[in-house]
């Protein structure tokens, strides 16, 4: 390799910083047109409201970099929700109990995904979408679409842990587990390398069906947490309130540079790709833009992203060749 | 070996007819015996509703929409992609010509009036839908960005402008010779149900006999064998997503004329309907097989699911759930069944 590129610009080809840039770019720009941009209370808000977001999308950046795809992540937190509400509702408990029983339903419901993709060799997007309509189906007709409103006290009542509030601690300790997994633990890397290339991995002597297990399990766990955070949040369970969720964090976490090839994604990229969505829709919000065209700006944002990475893909191979020859 | 073994090489053909139909077309077989065993077993559940005409004719209409939408989702699956801006494109088609009509026409216009707005409609949906083709097929083909990223993006995006447009609102109220389109019959056939007919045998033939077709089937198995081949991949696969909107755009006009509305959420759940209706038809997720007629077999078997849960009396949502079981036992069967075959494959030779 030719040292002859400097530090700042070898920097930018990272992806995120790149996408670090765009964020403060947009910041600035934000907070220069409407002052209340900054505030402490709008950033609250802001990071409260994108808290359930962020814990499907640590699981979901999972199962890509392993080179997967799950669909199924939304019906599982639906699903997950209803059963522990039920249970709490019906035989009480704290918030221990609700979070074992999320984990437990939730990583089950998720390994199920990783069962049936490994037996029957199946693409992981079909065996999730099956899942998925199974799964959504299933709660649908055995709960008929009511909500339960009567959750326990406990549950609903707010609390802050060293002033922050609940979905937000939640939601950081989730991303602070999952970068710890990926980068820190053995199956993290065998994760990587599940992604980078399976066979290498299965001639590495990586246990393949465990490993997915894991990985889907893990996107179940965070669904069934993210479930019972959103149930805290709005104080009701409804059925169908996380139904349609699962492109939008699909989206966030594409942004933030995993790709759906596997073996590339950062937990720092898949925040930062939330930040960006929830920044530029509530900066448009501020600015008495009409909520309406939030699917519009989010649809441009994506295909710009993409593109822009393609094209910087693109590039580098042309440069690499270059070097070579 | 013995010249004995070689003279006992083609014995599959002692086998009995199922089996030998297994062996050559095992997707269609297969759901052929489905679809038998579905006629048998809410035939004899409930004889009187469900073998009736009445009960035939109420499936005919309503199997076309997704029918439509599911022959453009099926067109990128063979290619190795996928377009998930399918049902997004076929609404901002729909409220385009819906907000045409509805603008132009009243009630007491002039037949000629009448006419050029219904084709002045037809044509702009038309053109609404290849151009979110055209600009899904470049950034797909020269880019080489993935297929569900981009239609990802362009989903999201268009169906953005189709909400903001109409703040989520519904455009409804069309001239008779559209409603025709949706809710018609012609020499007692359902007038949708021969839209989808025509457009299936239309694809039918593309991708068996055009050399866009069996180009297409190319790609999907090996892109990059294609291109050295000779074939310039970058614009099939611009015609592949532009006929996968074409298609949008028939889906959007038997939808709105169906509904006497267009809005910009309608037929949502169908997205992932597609998929499963696709490869349960045998259309390979990883592109460059599969067959119409699989496609149009499995729309037929999961339409008499739903038509015949629905007059035993139960749930909707329970039909959903049975639709995903039947995907997933698909795939294992035909995992089962592969393995049957290249046994049996091992053994004769």
């Amino acid at each position: 390799m030719p040292n002859d590129t400097s530090f700042l610009k070898r920097a930018f080809r990272r992806h995120e910083i790149q996408i670090a840039a765009i964020v403060v770019l947009m910041a600035i720009f934000f907070s220069a047109l409407s002052p209340g941009f900054l505030s402490v209370s709008n950033l609250t808000t802001l990071l409260e409201s994108y808290s359930v977001m962020a814990i499907m999308a640590a699981g979901l950046l999972v199962v890509l970099i392993s080179g997967g795809i799950d669909i199924s992540f939304a019906a599982i937190a639906a699903v997950t929700q209803y059963l522990v509400a039920t249970i709490l509702v019906q035989m009480g408990g704290n918030w221990l109990v609700a979070f074992a029983l999320a984990v437990i339903f939730g990583g089950l419901l998720g390994a199920v995904n990783a069962l049936l993709i490994y037996y029957l060799q199946a693409l992981s997007v079909i065996v999730t979408i099956s899942t998925m309509t199974f799964y959504f189906a299933i709660l649908m007709f055995v709960t008929d679409g009511e909500s339960i409103y009567d959750l326990p006290d406990w549950f609903t009542a707010t609390i802050a842990p060293l002033g922050i509030p609940f979905p937000v601690a939640v939601a950081a300790f989730v991303l602070i587990i999952t970068a710890f997994v990926l980068n820190r633990l053995s199956i993290g890397r065998q994760i990587y390398g599940l992604g980078g290339n399976l066979e290498g991995a299965k001639r590495m002597g990586c246990n393949i069906l465990g490993l997915q297990c894991f990985v889907y399990g893990y996107s179940g766990v965070t669904a069934g947490i993210a479930g019972l955070v959103q149930a805290h949040r709005v104080e009701e369970v409804v059925p169908n309130a996380l139904i349609g969720r699962e492109l939008d964090v699909l989206a966030a976490v594409v942004l933030g540079g995993a790709s759906l090839q596997g073996g590339i994604g950062t937990v720092t990229g898949a925040i930062l790709g939330i930040v960006l969505l929830a920044i530029v829709q509530n900066g448009l919000t501020l600015l008495g833009v009409s909520s309406y065209s939030f699917g519009f700006v989010t649809g441009i944002i994506i295909l710009a992203s993409v593109s822009a990475t393609a094209i910087a893909a693109k590039r580098q191979q042309k440069r690499t060749i270059g070097n070579v020859a | 070996m013995s010249p004995e073994v070689a003279t006992t090489a083609p014995a599959p053909a002692k086998r009995s007819s199922f089996s030998e139909l297994l062996a050559r077309d095992p997707t269609v077989t297969l759901l052929g015996a489905f679809i038998v065993l579905a006629v048998i077993g809410f035939g004899a559940l409930a004889p009187e509703r469900f073998l009736s005409g009445e009960t035939l004719r109420a499936m005919a209409f309503q199997m076309p929409e997704l029918g439509i939408l599911a022959l453009a989702m099926m067109i990128p699956l063979m290619s190795g992609g996928l377009n998930l801006a399918i049902i997004a494109t076929a609404n901002l088609s729909a409220l385009v010509m819906a907000a045409i009509l509805t603008r132009m026409i009243g009630p007491e216009s002039p037949a000629h009036v009448m006419a050029g707005a219904i084709a002045l409609a037809l044509g702009t949906g038309l053109v609404t839908a290849l151009v979110v083709g055209l600009i899904t097929g470049v950034i797909v083909a020269f880019l080489g960005v993935h297929p569900i990223l981009v239609t990802l993006g362009t989903m999201t995006a268009i169906k953005g402008i189709a909400v903001y447009a109409t703040s989520g609102g519904v455009i409804g109220g069309f001239p008779p010779a559209i409603l025709f389109l949706g809710n018609g019959t012609l020499l007692g056939f359902p007038v949708p149900m021969m839209i989808f007919i025509l457009c299936a045998i239309l694809i039918a033939v593309i991708m068996n006999h055009a050399p866009f077709g069996v180009s297409v089937r190319m790609i999907g198995s090996n892109e990059k064998a294609t291109r050295y081949s000779g074939v310039a991949t970058e614009w099939m696969l611009v015609g592949v997503y532009i006929l996968s909107s074409l298609l949008c755009w028939v889906a959007a006009v038997v939808m709105m004329a169906r509904f006497n509305s267009a809005r910009a959420g309608y037929a949502e759940s169908y997205l992932l309907i597609t998929i499963l209706a696709a490869v349960l038809g045998g259309i390979d997720p990883n592109g460059g097989f599969g067959k119409v007629l699989g496609l149009f077999l499995s729309l037929i078997l999961l339409q008499m699911i739903s038509t015949g849960f629905n007059l035993l009396g139960f749930s909707p949502h329970l039909t959903q759930a049975i639709w995903g079981a039947t995907m997933i036992l698909a795939i294992g069967i035909s995992l089962v069944r592969d393995k049957w075959i290249a046994r049996l494959w091992l053994k004769s030779t």
